[in-house]
């Protein structure tokens, strides 16, 4: 029973992260890619009126995920912990980059092409390095030999599985963050952003679902298992590609832009949740399962007290930074008065 | 060395932490004073105190968000470096560690909406309850962290038996004795620490002839919460010293050079140590001063370090640290006491030219003193990562990848570290408070 809770609270708020964080990282590269085309006036301000209040917000997650995930299951600290140090302290330093280089871009004094271009590049590369956290995840990866774990890089780098996971966070960070982006410039009436991100939108679409495809062919032979777990419950990545398709094509006729990126949101939420449910029970291939190494049940009943507590304080703070700075329609568009 | 896992990690988790107390120190100490001054601007109808309020959430903002990065790195780092530290902490203390997690949650997200709605609201008292959630969530972070490390320091609320560990409370490890003395330190000293930062660029902006009277606002606010949280800091500093000499003896000892248990035992500062022979020469010796800091009776017996096996000691260089922590807090309470006298009696001038830079100065001691409390904390801690149970040579990681990721990081704080104060200089100097004030007034 606490497994089961814990692994879902914490798969949620890894689907948090995916979709907040996705935006993030994407608005980040269109912000750089606009810079750079000097069509900064159609898409920077747009960006910059969504970043700015909510980019803090977006790393909690994160933390958040980590931090329960040694709560309710701790074995995964003394695996991930010994094996990520490199691949983990590399991401690490690019998400301490971007953090601190967009508080010096936005806040600082001077606008410079250096800090933008940091904080453009690590947008694609910090999903890119925490996403082989999965593909490890999938066993193969990690040797144990005498009482201690080591990480097999060189394996991590050859084998196709793991590039196309790669490939697949980043076109899905572009193409959430169009969407999204697709969204918030039609509302706040700025046409030239809109046609832009409606064709980043349009242009990545199509490479998240090829690249979809390709994760599971490959996973096939990577993980048989799972992969024969996932052709059991087939109806909720079919439910994805459903909800993709029909995203799209609100997008191609512009209209519902709103609900097209909740469809793209529900996209991702069904196929996230249908590999992690897949993957279950293993946490890790083959040595951590949620029923063999979740914690203690006192402390597991104390965590998702306090878990509830924290909710009951923080939706309604998210529902206020929402209402403010997303939903806003007058913060949309650039008036500052609150009406 | 070079190729020890357990000194390179601990070499590594120091610079962090070290890196990470003064943005972490910052962040829970200034909201305080940016919320204070908005809401006495608010009340006395004074625009001083809201601009006053505005500049120093921008300042803010910029040291946050290097804080936010370092204290992701932390974050992460437990589990990178000490992973079997952590597979232990997270079935006995993952509480308060969880807990952190939303009182920064929490204090990200107010702080989001505080910076960018100065103008949003018709009724500024509106604005000014959304510094109450930063002051709120920063300050509980403090305290969910810090219980984490008096847990470190005092592990409660389990039974170990047969390698397992059983019947476990998560309410007493969070609540374990180190708890009390090492939170109200660390959120006072913060509290002091961001108050003397913030009265020392006002009174650095004085001595280089700047008159308008919003920098003479700035100081005297600041001032009086130097004053206040220094005695705060004494006081409970000195509950810290009860709290070892009952719980963690051997750490009290070892920062005093204390070796035979005595009663009437004499506080040193100072001095240099002979370790074969156990003698001090120089160094300042008061006399049943050490009695009267461990259990407040000039006659009570102290514990020393020879009570305890050699190789549980403490690293005996901590003496230093602690003293350097201790002086520079009576330093620190004497200026705010000055200033205060100077201020209230006409008789002085409170602006005096070296009152001035003495408070000026008292701004990077504070920040040296944080330093030197955590390392005489951390280090006097040693050899143990889990007081009793578990030493830091047995929790470290056996990567042999630690000496890469140590210069990886340390590079990226040299420049974090040189950036950070050349872009607040930069934002300050190009909008100036003068040319705010004009401004407000027009508006006005």
């Amino acid at each position: 029973m606490i497994e089961t809770i814990g692994i879902t609270v914490l798969w949620i708020f890894l689907y948090g992260y995916l979709i907040v964080g996705s935006i993030d990282f994407g608005a980040g590269f269109y912000s750089f890619y606009a810079k750079i085309t000097k069509k900064e006036h159609t898409i920077r301000k747009v960006i910059d009126r969504y970043l700015s209040p909510v980019w803090e917000v977006t790393n909690v997650f994160l933390i958040f995920f980590m931090v329960g995930l040694i709560g309710f299951f701790p074995a995964t600290a003394y695996y991930y912990g010994t094996a990520l140090l490199v691949p983990g302290s590399v991401a690490l330093v690019l998400l301490a980059i971007r953090g601190s280089f967009y508080a010096f871009a936005n806040y600082g004094a001077r606008e410079s092409n250096i800090y933008l271009f940091l904080y453009g590049i690590t947008g694609l590369l910090i999903p890119a390095s925490l996403t082989t956290v999965l593909t490890i995840s999938e066993g193969g990866f990690i040797a144990e030999e005498g009482g201690t774990v080591r990480l097999l890089l060189g394996e991590l780098f050859v084998n196709p599985y793991s590039w196309i996971v790669v490939l697949l966070a980043i076109v899905s960070v572009l193409f959430i963050s169009a969407s999204f982006l697709t969204y918030y410039a039609a509302r706040a009436d700025d046409h030239g952003a809109y046609s832009l991100m409606r064709n980043f939108s349009l242009i990545w679409s199509g490479p998240t679902i090829l690249m979809s495809f390709l994760v599971f062919l490959t996973l096939s032979t990577h993980n048989p298992e799972h992969f024969q777990r996932m052709v059991e419950e087939s109806w909720i990545f079919l439910l994805s590609l459903v909800t993709f398709l029909a995203a799209v094509w609100l997008i191609y006729i512009g209209k519902n832009l709103g609900l097209a990126f909740c469809l793209v949101a529900l996209q991702y939420a069904f196929a996230f949740f249908g590999y992690g449910a897949t993957h279950l029970p293993y946490i890790l291939y083959p040595h951590i399962t949620i029923t063999a190494n979740v914690t203690n049940a006192e402390m597991g009943i104390t965590l998702i007290i306090a878990f509830i507590a924290g909710l009951l304080l923080l939706v309604p703070s998210l529902f206020l930074l929402m209402r403010l700075f997303i939903f806003n329609a007058d913060y949309v568009r650039g008036s500052n008065q609150l009406s | 060395m070079i190729d020890d896992p357990v000194i390179l990690s601990r070499i590594l988790t120091y610079a962090t932490l070290g890196f990470h107390a003064i943005f972490a120190t910052v962040g829970v100490g200034i909201p305080v004073y940016i919320c204070l001054s908005e809401y006495i601007g608010i009340k006395r109808k004074d625009s001083h105190y809201i601009l006053l309020a505005k500049r120093w959430a921008r300042g803010y903002t910029i040291l946050v968000a290097v804080g936010v990065v370092t204290g992701t790195i932390i974050a992460f780092q437990l589990s990178l470096l000490w992973p079997t530290f952590m597979e232990n902490a997270g079935q006995l203390i993952a509480l308060p560690l969880f807990m952190e997690t939303f009182a920064f949650f929490f204090e990200a997200i107010f702080l989001g909406i505080y910076l960018y709605t100065w103008d949003r609201f018709k009724r500024p008292i509106y604005h000014w309850l959304l510094s109450l959630p930063i002051v709120l969530g920063s300050t509980a972070s403090a305290f969910f962290i810090t219980s984490v490390n008096g847990f470190m320091n005092t592990p409660r609320g389990f039974i170990y038996s047969e390698g397992a560990f059983t019947n476990i409370q998560p309410l007493v490890a969070m609540f374990n004795p180190a708890m009390p003395s090492k939170v109200s330190h660390v959120i006072t000293t913060a509290y002091l620490t961001g108050a003397f930062i913030l009265a020392a660029i006002a009174a650095f902006h004085i001595l280089r002839g700047k008159t308008h009277v919003y920098y003479k606002k700035a100081l005297h606010l600041t001032m009086i919460g130097c004053f206040i949280f220094s005695i705060a800091t004494v006081v409970n500093g000195d509950i810290s010293g009860k709290f070892l000499a009952a719980y963690q003896p051997e750490k009290l000892a070892a920062a005093e050079w204390h070796f035979e248990t005595e009663d009437r035992a004499t506080l040193l500062l100072g001095g240099i140590l002979d370790p074969d022979e156990q003698e001090v020469k120089f160094g300042i010796r008061l006399p049943y001063a050490l009695s009267i800091l461990a259990f407040n009776r000039p006659t009570a017996e102290v514990i020393g370090l020879n009570e305890f096996p050699e190789e549980q000691w403490p690293p005996l260089f901590i003496h230093y640290f602690f003293n350097l922590m201790v002086v520079i807090g009576m330093y620190l309470a004497g200026v705010a006491f000055v200033y205060l006298v100077f201020y209230y009696f006409n008789r002085f001038n409170s602006l005096h030219p070296w009152l001035l830079r003495a408070i000026i100065l008292g701004a990077p001691l504070a920040m040296l003193s944080i330093e030197a409390g955590w390392i005489m904390a951390e280090v006097g801690r040693q050899p143990w990562i889990m007081r009793g149970f578990l030493t830091v040579a047995e929790a470290a990681t056996t990567s042999g990848h630690v000496l890469e990721m140590l210069i990886l990081f340390s590079l990226l704080y040299i420049a974090l570290g040189l950036l950070v104060p050349a872009i607040l200089i930069r934002l300050f100097s190009k909008r100036n408070a003068e040319t705010e004030l004009e401004k407000q007034h027009v508006i006005l």
